[in-house]
């Protein structure tokens, strides 16, 4: 940088993001719309350290003991409960956002890696269907493609109430990705703008959640597990109304959590962060006494096994991954380059999810550009990446002496900041103080 | 064949599997007693005669045959059902017809609040009046009433006909009357027919969507200012 701009500041109140988001503001009238989650900083699970096992507790051997990694949801009222090798999931991202190529790629790298996949707003295609050997059919407000063979086809039934990236909103997908097939399998005219219902439309509060939950156990014939999502907004009474409600299973998707499209204002102000949902629901769990038993799934900003770990140890049963999952098989790929900066992007910086223009054949509907993806390499890619989730957990895990990962407890932990020690309920590193505890 | 479950003495998982299991045959309900699912998830042809008021989510994702209710029900009616026909003799409370995808739905009395909400192909007629917010983001099919709506009829509606032959409280977000044409007129004739309801369809007045809300509405100043320039 040359002398002469020593001169130039720039705002910390007006920075060049600021800047430019009023000047698009100005030029188009509509609010931004986008992909990928929250990018502001927040606090998250890095906030955390493990205290690995030293005196008084002993390690397992690294590379050899055995450090169980399964976990099994609604053996209490599913005749067929969901099995998983291991605690991570792949979260629900519809065939609409993503391509046919994407859902496929995700659905052979959860069959190796031993986890289920799960449809999203739009319902579930035949090919999904094919791919995943675990999938969970989501049932949202819109109710887009909703029909009872395929509900019958799940192997768990996910009731979606909200999402990290917009706790209070619905789904949306823009007109260009709204294409024939699209449009018909949610029953919408071609190249509309949709936005999808925020409320489900025959229920209203837990009570009614309670028969909801009864009519679709009576449709399946009780075969299947049921799962409440949540976006981390009110986690401890949404957990706890949730369990009264009758669920196998609670996803709390705090706010970092992934999307395809939903105004950047939404992304960025609602809903709190994933460190700090996780013990409020852990809370609600264990006062009803429902903790192990009731299946908590956390999930927005998982991206190592560090943050599986922690997760686990601040109460989850497993974890859900979006964002993650869409970069292994590809997504952001620097091979790209030229392409992204073609759309006013960069790779590592793209999130326009909504455009339907995903160079790398993921966040598309475009035939030419899905066809760049293939499957059975993005399949083999994420199986990869979900193997070194599993296998960084066990590390972890074994390095504070636990033969399974659900053994991690908040004990395992200690906080870097005060914030983190206040929201995830462990001591500040080198004390004892839990701000507001103690 | 011909069986009858007396709720009273069964469990609703027993009568329910014992639909699921069914290929065929008529079977009759008795003492409801308000139970919630009753007769939800039937996929095969047969039909079903409830003697009494039902719960929630009666006849539940209907996909064939037909189920009846000589009584009320309380919310979800018939939600998303695929084709088939589920007749009630008295009134529903919230949201019957919720979603349904075909077949369908006769309320001889009156629907409460959220009637035909985001309905997705199924029609349906009411012999009395709908309540507030019916067919909000309705997609498509037909709603019949030939009473009274109730304030905010189709909100933000898509593709979906409705026809009300009596007065309507008010209309919702970008919904409007549409003129009636010959091939209304005639899909009321076939509704009114398959509903067993006499009334006149010159009679009924039809709304619809102005498509106002269904893109975005998205300026771009900078690409005019660069026009001007060019020039
Ligand atoms: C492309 C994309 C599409 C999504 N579609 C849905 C959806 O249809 N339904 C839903 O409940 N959540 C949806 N989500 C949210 C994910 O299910 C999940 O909650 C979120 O991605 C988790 O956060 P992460 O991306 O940081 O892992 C979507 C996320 C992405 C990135």
């Amino acid at each position: 940088m040359s002398n002469q701009q020593w001169n130039l500041r720039e705002s910390y109140t007006y920075d060049r993001n600021v800047i430019a988001e009023i000047r698009r503001a100005a030029n188009t009238g509509i609010y931004r719309i986008r992909g990928w989650g929250a990018k502001r900083e927040l606090p998250t699970l890095d906030d955390l350290v493990f205290l690995g096992a030293s005196m008084s507790r002993y390690p397992l051997e690294g590379y050899r003991e055995a450090c169980g990694t399964d976990v099994v949801i609604g053996a209490e009222n599913a005749e067929r409960p969901v099995k998983l090798d291991i605690p991570i999931t792949i979260a629900g991202m519809s065939f609409g956002s993503l391509s046919a190529q994407a859902k496929e790629a995700l659905g052979r790298g959860a069959n190796a890696a031993g986890t289920s996949t799960t449809t999203g707003d739009g319902g579930m295609t035949s090919e999904e269907r094919e791919h995943s050997a675990t999938l969970v059919y989501q049932y949202l407000p819109s109710r887009y493609g909703m029909n009872p063979d395929d509900l019958r086809k799940a192997d768990a039934i996910e009731i979606v109430v909200g999402q990290g990236a917009k706790p209070g909103g619905g789904g949306m997908l823009m007109g260009q990705k709204i294409t024939e097939r699209v449009a018909q399998m949610r029953t919408l005219p071609e190249g509309i703008d949709q936005r999808s219902a925020c409320r489900h439309p025959d229920w209203t509060g837990p009570d009614d959640l309670e028969i909801k939950i009864i009519e679709l156990r009576e449709i399946v014939d009780w075969q299947v597990p049921v799962y409440v999502k949540v976006g981390a907004a009110r986690p401890y009474y949404d957990t706890a109304l949730a369990v009264k409600a009758g669920a196998d299973a609670v996803v709390v998707d705090g706010m970092q959590g992934g999307t395809a499209a939903t105004q950047d204002v939404f992304i960025e102000h609602v809903g709190i962060p994933t460190i700090a949902a996780i013990p409020e629901a852990v809370r609600a769990l264990k006062e009803l006494g429902a903790h192990r038993r009731v299946k908590l799934i956390a999930a927005g900003g998982i991206r190592s096994g560090a943050d599986v770990a922690k997760a686990l140890a601040l109460g989850a049963d497993a974890v859900s991954i979006g964002t993650a999952a869409l970069i292994a098989i590809g997504d952001n790929d620097p091979a790209y380059e030229d392409e992204y900066q073609q759309l006013g992007s960069s790779a590592g910086y793209w999130d326009d999810f909504q455009g339907g223009m995903d160079p790398a054949g993921i966040t598309t509907q475009d035939p030419e550009l899905s066809a760049r993806l293939d499957p059975v390499i993005g399949g083999r890619r994420l199986a990869n990446y979900l193997q070194v989730l599993a296998l960084e957990t066990q590390t972890l895990a074994r390095a504070c002496g636990k033969s399974h990962v659900h053994n991690l407890e908040p004990q395992d932990l200690a906080a870097l900041t005060v914030e983190a020690a206040a929201m995830a309920n462990v001591p500040l590193a080198g004390t004892s103080w839990i701000p507001g505890q103690s | 064949m011909s069986s009858t479950f007396d709720l009273s003495e069964v469990s609703l998982r027993e009568l329910n599997r014992s639909l699921h299991e069914a290929s065929s045959g008529t079977f009759r309900i008795t003492n409801p007693r308000g139970a919630h699912a009753v007769a939800a998830g039937i996929d095969a042809d047969i039909a079903v005669e409830v003697d009494g008021s039902v719960g929630y989510y009666c006849a539940g994702m209907h996909q064939v045959g037909s189920v009846t209710v000589n009584g009320n029900a309380s919310t979800g009616l018939a939600e998303n059902i695929m084709s088939g026909t589920v007749r009630i003799t008295g009134s529903a409370t919230m949201s019957a017809g919720a979603t349904g995808n075909g077949g369908l739905l006769v309320i001889e009395g009156n629907a409460g609040a959220r009637c035909g909400i985001s309905m997705k192909g199924v029609d349906i007629v009411v012999g009395g009046n709908v309540g507030h917010m019916s067919a909000f983001m309705a997609q498509a099919g037909n709603l019949v009433v030939l009473g009274d709506a109730d304030a905010d009829l189709g909100d933000s509606i898509y593709e979906a006909n409705l026809f009300v032959r009596g007065s309507v409280a008010s209309l919702g977000t970008d919904c409007v009357e549409k003129e009636v044409r010959l091939e209304h007129i005639e899909t009321l004739k076939r509704l009114l027919e398959a509903a067993g309801m006499s009334a006149e369809p010159g009679d009924f007045k039809r709304y619809g969507s102005a498509r106002q809300l269904y893109n975005f509405h998205v300026d771009d100043i900078d690409a005019e200012v660069q026009q001007k320039v060019a020039k």
